[in-house]
């Protein structure tokens, strides 16, 4: 190939001016960094939130903020990070940008649909943030939107219940585009059993994304019907069951941390192998895991109600469920490890967030299993013990992960490398710093301290005060990892096509790739 | 027949559980990092430049599934062994209905006394039933090991018996709003003689009889036995709803119907606020906080609480 007339997606301007190059492109890979960018934008927020939270948390009694901005911050850091960030995550930028290159594509099935599911996402995003602005004040629900307190507050909850609405609209549509872009767009030879992981995790994603989001938005209709029109569903003033309202809520929820995980555990899928200089161990018995934890990850979802009044029959059988769908999980962690054996590992950036990562998740995984039992779950649940296992499994998992991915396929987007030295300082200092803010709040629950608590009781205070600093620790290792990429992006030295020896499609490809990705469609023997 | 040491029968069983859990668990997480840390050192590139490729084993994949799986089935059965006897409480339990509203408990038995610590003897089956006044709230006993959420409309219980007298904190771990983390309590774990004794005086006829004594101090017992001073002071702090000192005959600003008026707070208007809360919302408060006290209290009883406030007008 020339490299004198190699035009980049960069350079390709489709004819479009300034930002318009951008804002209307149906590229994916535009589209992956337009996500990639809102999300980084947003988790900073987030992490802002995050924060303040703990600067409160630090001493027992008013330390910045009355309680009411408290519940506020709670619920809004809930909001964007699992609604803006952890869900769209992966497969709305580095699925975006990979998924039709790694099986041999030159876009999506539906282009134009996948920038529209993007202005769904930052529509629903403005929705969301203007329940922060109007009159009567932040919502103070949580996340979660309980019935009936969500019902009863003053505050903006609709605003937020109709964001998180129009974001369900988003992720349905590019769950049903990568699934028709797997079925219809592999390359000749790509059968499903040679596609590689990351894809494989995205589909069984974009099958959740598909079936379990519509859940979502018919809950969130009730809540409006009820609302506005005292049509009695949830409250029980009404004749309504607060406890339907945690089913539905639930059923959909769920699901969506394993839309969170999977795709995660297919960017580890993709890293471990390439740097240990090797294919993966157990790719079949991968792929199975993962569509196994697609499917059983449905019926667990009560395992979030068991002090809420559940039958005796429901509470056994979605304990035991929960423990089936502990085993795929173990089982990948099983193959990972594998992979590394008699492997010729070169430990890079991408590889520490990895291993990384694979620490943080099993610790994330077993303390589910806590959770899963229920008599230790009814002396956890709705404790700093929850907050601690899902930050570990959503932040140390999905999180890590998507730190790894950006660190391994960086070089591909920009052409171009960042600095190895910070790198590994920042993400030092992001994993010491996790581990002292999380670490600490599974001790605080097992002692008995609840969560969403603004204040606490004079006992519990030393270790709140480890894990606040833990948090600026965490702070300082993330400003020195993105500020690390960013300088990279800009003025980092040329990176070569394949700088990691990868084996996948994406690395056969000049850096950045072209409009098209490929100048023939590749076959794969 | 529920004899236990401990501080309450369900700790053993429970604290069982957890030690499995995390033990299991535990070697697990130390015995996966030591290898994967171990293969990072053995085939790192500079030991190990060649790799030797390897596709998987079968029987690698059987052995970490089966073993996994018999292990998740051990622990799931310790987690149900360790909740199965909280879902049934005995027939002659001591039965305390917990009333929750945004933002207290108050702990009511079966003679009429009430209370808002969870007094309970030690040694003897005391079922607590859930009673949620207004949104979701949970009754959380950490040192019990037992929680519940309690919800409006349903009636879910926890029960125990302890077998340690002490002090123990009690939480309610379901959000419910600004106050959520000052709505606790404790639970008194007394001799049974020491129970008995607070029982008896404590009854419907005992509580109305030392109430007559002193003016006031009847409606004073009832707000706080009702939940009314979570929201209310009486020393002139403002907590959620406006303050009760020294307002009884004053001019008010009040929001009716989206419209301000002034008017001037006298018994009317005081059993108006408490039986429809929102009609008239002093100015600078939210309305919707509060529920209707209707059908918790009676002409008598609001009578009382009248008389308490006037006496918080005397300097």
């Amino acid at each position: 190939m020339s490299t004198d007339n190699y035009v980049n997606f960069f350079q390709e301007k489709q004819g479009r001016k300034g930002i318009w190059t951008w804002l209307l492109s149906t590229d994916h890979k535009r589209i992956g960094l337009m996500y990639l960018y809102s999300i980084m934008i947003l988790f900073m927020v987030g992490l802002t939130l995050g924060i303040l939270m703990k600067l409160e948390l630090i001493a027992p009694g008013r330390t910045i903020m009355g309680p009411q901005t408290y519940n506020g911050i709670f619920t809004l850091h809930g909001i964007i990070m699992i609604f803006l960030i952890v869900i769209p995550g992966l497969p709305a930028t580095f699925g975006n940008f990979f998924l039709p290159i790694m099986i041999g594509a030159k876009d999506v099935s539906f282009p134009k649909l996948n920038l529209f599911s993007f202005y769904l996402y930052i529509l629903g995003a403005l929705v969301a943030t203007t329940s922060q602005f109007l009159p009567g004040g932040p919502p103070d629900t949580g996340w979660t939107f309980y019935a009936p307190y969500s019902f009863k507050t003053s505050t903006n909850m609709f605003p937020a219940v109709l964001g998180a609405f129009i974001l369900g609209f988003s992720s349905i549509l590019t769950g049903l585009n990568f699934i028709v872009t797997i079925h219809r767009l592999r390359c000749p030879g790509m059968k499903f059993m040679k596609m590689p992981m990351f894809p494989w995790t995205l589909y069984g994603t974009a099958w959740i994304q598909l079936l379990a989001t519509p859940i979502v938005g018919i809950t969130l209709l009730m809540v409006i019907a009820e609302r506005f029109f005292h049509i009695g569903f949830f409250d029980p003033a009404l004749g309504g069951d607060p406890v339907l309202y945690q089913h539905l809520f639930w059923i959909y929820s769920h699901p969506a941390v394993y839309i969170m995980i999977l795709p995660a555990m297919g960017a580890i899928s993709e890293i471990i192998p390439t740097f240990s200089r090797k294919g993966i161990f157990g790719y079949n018995a991968l792929v199975v895991s993962t569509m196994a934890i697609a499917i059983v990850g449905y019926f667990v979802w009560a395992h979030h109600m068991f002090t809420s009044g559940l039958s005796m029959v429901a509470q056994f059988t979605f304990s035991l469920l929960t423990f089936l769908v502990a085993i795929p999980s173990a089982i990948k962690v099983f193959n990972w490890v594998a992979t590394m054996y008699k492997g010729s590992i070169n430990v890079q950036v991408p590889f520490l967030w990895a291993l990384s990562f694979i620490f943080l998740f099993m610790i994330g995984g077993f303390t589910g299993l806590v959770l899963g039992a229920v008599a230790t779950d009814i002396h956890v649940h709705n404790t700093s013990f929850v907050v601690a296992h899902f930050h570990y499994i959503i932040f140390g998992g999905m999180g890590f992960a998507f730190f790894a991915a950006m660190h391994y396929w960086f070089p591909k987007i920009y052409g171009k490398m960042y600095s190895k030295t910070p790198a590994i300082v920042g993400w030092a200092l992001f994993f010491i710093g996790f581990n002292i803010l999380y670490f600490p709040m599974f001790i605080l629950g097992l002692q008995g301290m609840p969560r969403r608590y603004y204040d606490y009781l004079p006992k519990y205070a030393s270790l709140n005060a480890v894990s606040t600093i833990g948090s600026w620790i965490l702070a300082i290792g993330f400003l020195i990892v993105v500020i690390n990429l960013i300088r990279g992006a800009i003025k980092g030295p040329k990176a070569e096509a394949n700088p990691w020896e990868g084996k996948t499609l994406e690395w056969t490809i000049p850096s950045p790739p072209s409009l098209e990705n490929f100048e023939e469609i590749p076959e794969i023997s | 027949m529920y004899s236990t040491t401990d501080a309450s029968n369900f700790v053993a069983g429970v604290d069982t559980a957890f030690y499995i859990i995390l033990g299991i668990s535990g070697v697990f997480l130390v015995a996966i990092t030591v290898v994967m840390l171990y293969f990072v050192y053995r085939y790192n590139k500079k030991r190990n430049p060649v790799p030797t490729e390897l596709h998987g084993s079968n029987t690698l994949e059987i052995i970490w599934t089966v073993i996994p799986t018999l292990l998740a089935l051990l622990m799931f059965y310790y987690g149900w062994k360790g909740f199965y006897p909280q879902r049934y409480a005995p027939k002659d339990a001591l039965a305390v209905t917990a009333v929750a509203r945004m933002w207290s408990f108050s702990f009511e038995y079966p003679n009429g006394a009430v209370s808002n610590d969870l007094k309970v003897p030690i040694g003897r089956a005391v079922r607590v039933n859930m009673k949620a006044m207004d949104v979701l709230h949970s009754v959380f006993i950490p040192d019990f090991r037992i929680k519940t959420d309690a919800i409006p409309g349903k009636n879910n219980f926890i029960w125990f018996v302890s077998g340690k007298k002490g002090t123990y904190d009690l939480f309610c771990t379901e959000y419910c709003g600004v106050r959520h983390s000052y709505m606790n309590s404790t639970v008194n774990v007394m001799a049974d003689a020491d129970f008995d004794k607070w029982y008896k005086e404590n009854g419907e006829q005992g509580a109305t009889a030392g109430g007559t004594a002193v003016p006031g101090a009847a409606g004073k017992k009832i707000m706080e036995q009702k939940g009314c001073i979570a929201c209310h002071s009486s020393d002139g702090s403002k907590i959620v709803g406006p303050s009760f000192k020294g307002i009884y005959g004053e001019n008010v600003t009040v929001v009716t119907g989206g419209k301000d008026r002034t008017l001037k707070i006298d018994e009317e208007y005081i059993k108006r606020s408490i039986i429809d809360p929102s009609a008239d919302v002093v100015k600078g408060f939210v309305a919707g906080q509060m529920i209707s006290y209707k059908t918790e209290l009676n002409d008598k009883q609001i009578g009382e609480i009248i008389e308490y406030i006037k006496t918080l007008n005397v300097k």
